[in-house]
């Protein structure tokens, strides 16, 4: 199976990046290339351009600014479980990276791909949510920031603009005494999240002081879990409080059905999955 | 508009002018005649046609050849040394690792990447790491032995070497 043809630049640069976008209105930019190029292959995209940011050498990498930790759009999923600050700080990454597709897929396909393809059964826009990420994206008018509650906007749509470039992704550092875990039903053919959680939790004299739940597969977009959050903030995080918690966890999804998994049961999925993730996460943030 | 690419595969650089939408198992299986990868399924979930690019494990048939410019591949056909089989192609003979054969160059390919980052895998640690490749005959039971063959034969001749 051939992609339909298109034309292909190859940038050096954000700016140029930039530029191009603005050129070829009808192009897609690729990175790792393993979202965009199936669908290609499939037809179901078939951009009239693409512009290749694998070797723009300023998007790749991570980086220890401090109180965040900075990660290039083009790091691959392989890039950030090698990395030690991810792990140390915020192994919640590293759990979701190592259930990302294959060995071949965590190779090739990158952290900012999977931001601004959001697709929906994607594991990282969950991850992003649960962690206060920000999105850093440079358009003609220069850059901008964009929190991760606000750039899944629907399925395989995101608050950049046609003609902006995702560059950075920025996680905060987690303070304190915290915990964060990742909880995923995985598709047995695809790999995808049928349902998966994504849940950080800070705990204060014993009382969960913040707690941020993110869930991916169960609807049409990566959403915050904020009934679910609610509820539990200021508890004692026992088992049972955790349980009632996690029984808003389908609440203000628009829930995908499919002949594998139905509405009812991805609202079940999601129930149970949020209860794991976050019994975890407590258990994390206790030691 | 063809572009120019050069890339060197099994240790053999070569010069092309490619459209850029040819994928890279095209570019080797059609261009370079290097049929030892396979194209399986075609919608990147079969590994069959899995190579080593720049070190890794990558899915060939969803790398465009334009993006492997400049990059050191290595395929099935670059695995054995000097008329010696790699371990790894031993341990399929030996083991019995294969029984229609069209998955096992991409088995290997993933299997190296794996080996390279982890010599001593559990068996679970192979499964895991074989999540992209897939077997219509063996039931994996046998490939699995055959990595763990070739773990010990490698993790063995590197203990020889250095114990020299």
């Amino acid at each position: 199976m051939y992609p339909a043809a298109f034309e292909y630049y190859r940038a050096t640069s954000v700016p140029e990046v930039v530029q191009l976008l603005q050129q070829h209105p009808d192009g897609k930019i690729l990175a790792g290339g393993h979202s965009l190029l199936p669908m290609m292959k499939l037809r179901l995209a078939e951009p009239a351009a693409l512009i290749d940011i694998g070797r723009v050498p300023d998007l790749n990498g991570i980086q220890d600014a401090g109180d965040s930790i900075v990660v290039g759009a083009t790091t691959t999923y392989w890039n950030l479980l090698q990395s030690d600050v991810i792990r140390q700080s915020l192994p919640l990454i590293t759990e979701a990276a190592n259930v990302v597709g294959d060995i071949q897929v965590r190779n090739r396909g990158t952290l900012g791909g999977a931001m601004a393809h959001a697709d929906p059964a994607a594991d990282m826009p969950a991850v992003a949510l649960a962690l206060d990420a920000s999105m850093k994206v440079v358009g003609p008018n220069g850059e901008r920031t964009i929190p991760a509650s606000e750039f899944f906007v629907d399925m395989f749509t995101t608050a950049l603009s046609p003609d902006e470039v995702l560059t950075q992704i920025i996680f905060p550092k987690p303070q304190g005494t915290s915990g964060q875990a990742y909880e995923k039903f995985a598709h047995p053919a695809s790999g995808y999240a049928v349902v998966g959680v994504a849940a950080f939790v800070t705990l204060d004299g014993g009382k969960v002081q913040t707690v941020r739940v993110g869930i991916t597969g169960a609807g049409t977009v990566a959403k915050r879990a904020s009934a679910v959050e609610q509820a539990l903030a200021g508890q004692e995080p026992t088992e049972q409080a955790i349980e009632s918690a996690a029984a808003h966890a389908a609440e203000g999804l628009e829930l995908n059905g499919d002949i594998f998994a139905s509405e009812e049961y991805r609202a079940h999925l999601a129930r149970v999955f949020t209860q794991r993730a976050l019994s975890r996460a407590v258990a994390a943030a206790r030691g | 508009m063809k572009q120019q690419i050069t890339v060197t595969v099994n240790g053999v650089q070569y010069t092309s002018e490619v459209e850029p939408r040819l994928l890279l198992v095209h570019y080797l299986r059609d261009v370079l005649n290097l049929t030892g990868t396979h194209v399986g399924c075609d919608t990147s979930q079969c590994g069959a046609c899995t190579v080593i690019m720049n070190g890794s494990a990558v899915k060939s048939c969803t790398v465009l050849a334009v993006q492997a410019d400049g990059a050191e591949i290595t395929t099935i056909e670059g695995l054995a040394k000097d008329g010696q089989l790699h371990p790894l192609q031993e341990g399929f003979w030996e083991m019995h690792g294969l029984q229609c054969g069209f998955c096992t160059p991409g088995m290997i390919m993933t299997a190296y990447d794996l080996l390279q980052k982890n010599p001593n895998p559990t068996e679970e640690e192979i499964r895991h790491g074989l999540e992209g490749n897939l077997c219509r005959c063996t039931g994996y039971q046998n490939i699995v032995r055959s990595i763990q063959y070739a773990a010990d034969k490698m993790r063995g001749a590197a203990a020889a070497a250095g114990g020299e």
